[in-house]
């Protein structure tokens, strides 16, 4: 691995996910930040017209919902396990609950199980009110934690 | 009406999917092919480095995958309906059945074999060279007539 990812993934374990997002073009592509609230780790997607999937409605393209929620999923699961490289996506399952309005998104995820191989999440994102989400996710991801810590 | 999509109805396929979809645009999605019988459409995400999800690896970020599957689910339900009618993603679940590739154009090809009145059932695979042989798996499912209007459809 390079040094600069492994510092990456430990800075992400210790909460600071800068160097981590930075070091992902996707996560610049899609405007992906951490916007931490009252001790939680929050994800943002930027709004941008680019991300539009029909501009009639308009409406956010599904895709980028289940890519922010992905996304949320595996900072959450770095920041909570002590992986040795980024986890791979097993399974991603995403419910559409509502229209995804042309503004930021936000998302938060929690983990359900972590577990030696393979840790269990479940990702939600929202606009306005967090009470009402426009989308939520079951995620499997794949863990690979240090030598002596399984 | 014919099983084989005419040359007009192949290029507003590629007008919608190219370029009255902005996410699509984005990611440089393609029009690759679409089929009436059975119903199936296959697009093509070129090889780009702003996609990478491991700098590593250098592989795809599976978000881009996911919305390649999506983009291509919702343009096999029309593959079904030959209907401009609005539709929305009701869920999406994507399996990565093994490793994404890295430096490689991307291919999806997806299935709607199945739609009632409400609701369109659609299974989707990608891949980079047959599509025996894919790399992720998709299923998901569409609710038909919603608000606003189908893509590419005159106010």
């Amino acid at each position: 691995m390079t040094t600069e990812l492994a510092l990456a993934l430990r800075s992400a374990r210790g909460g600071d996910f800068t160097k981590l997002i930075n070091a992902i073009p996707y996560f610049a592509f899609l405007g992906v930040e951490m916007t931490p609230r009252d001790g939680r780790r929050v994800a943002v997607m930027r709004f941008a017209e680019h991300l539009v999937g029909n501009p009639t409605v308009p409406a956010l393209h599904g895709g980028t919902l289940g890519a922010l929620l992905e996304s949320v999923a595996l900072l959450e699961c770095l920041a909570t396990t002590e992986s040795t490289a980024l986890p791979k996506t097993i399974t991603l399952t995403i419910d559409y609950l509502r229209p995804g309005k042309t503004q930021d998104v936000f998302a938060e995820a929690r983990v359900v199980k972590a577990g030696r191989r393979v840790t269990t999440l479940h990702a939600r994102a929202w606009q306005e009110d967090e009470a009402a989400p426009i989308a939520t996710a079951t995620v499997h991801l794949k863990v690979s934690t240090a030598p002596g810590t399984s | 009406m014919s099983d084989v999509p005419s040359a007009e109805e192949l290029a507003l396929f590629q007008q919608v999917i190219r370029e009255f979809v902005p996410h699509n645009r984005a990611l440089g999605i393609e029009f690759v092919h679409a089929s009436f019988e059975p119903p199936s459409v296959t697009l093509k995400l070129p090889w780009s480095e702003k996609l990478v999800g491991n700098p590593l690896t250098q592989v795809l970020h599976g978000g881009a995958v996911t919305t390649l599957l999506d983009a291509v689910s919702g343009a096999a339900v029309y593959t079904k309906l030959r209907a401009p009618t609005p539709i929305a993603t009701l869920d999406l679940r994507v399996d990565f059945l093994g490793r994404a590739p890295a430096r490689r154009d991307v291919y999806a090809k997806a299935e709607c074999f199945r739609v009632t009145r409400s609701v369109a059932f659609v299974r989707g695979v990608a891949f980079t060279e047959d599509e025996r042989d894919p790399f992720a798996a998709s299923s998901a499912t569409f609710a038909l007539s919603t608000k606003g209007r189908a893509p590419g459809t005159a106010p």
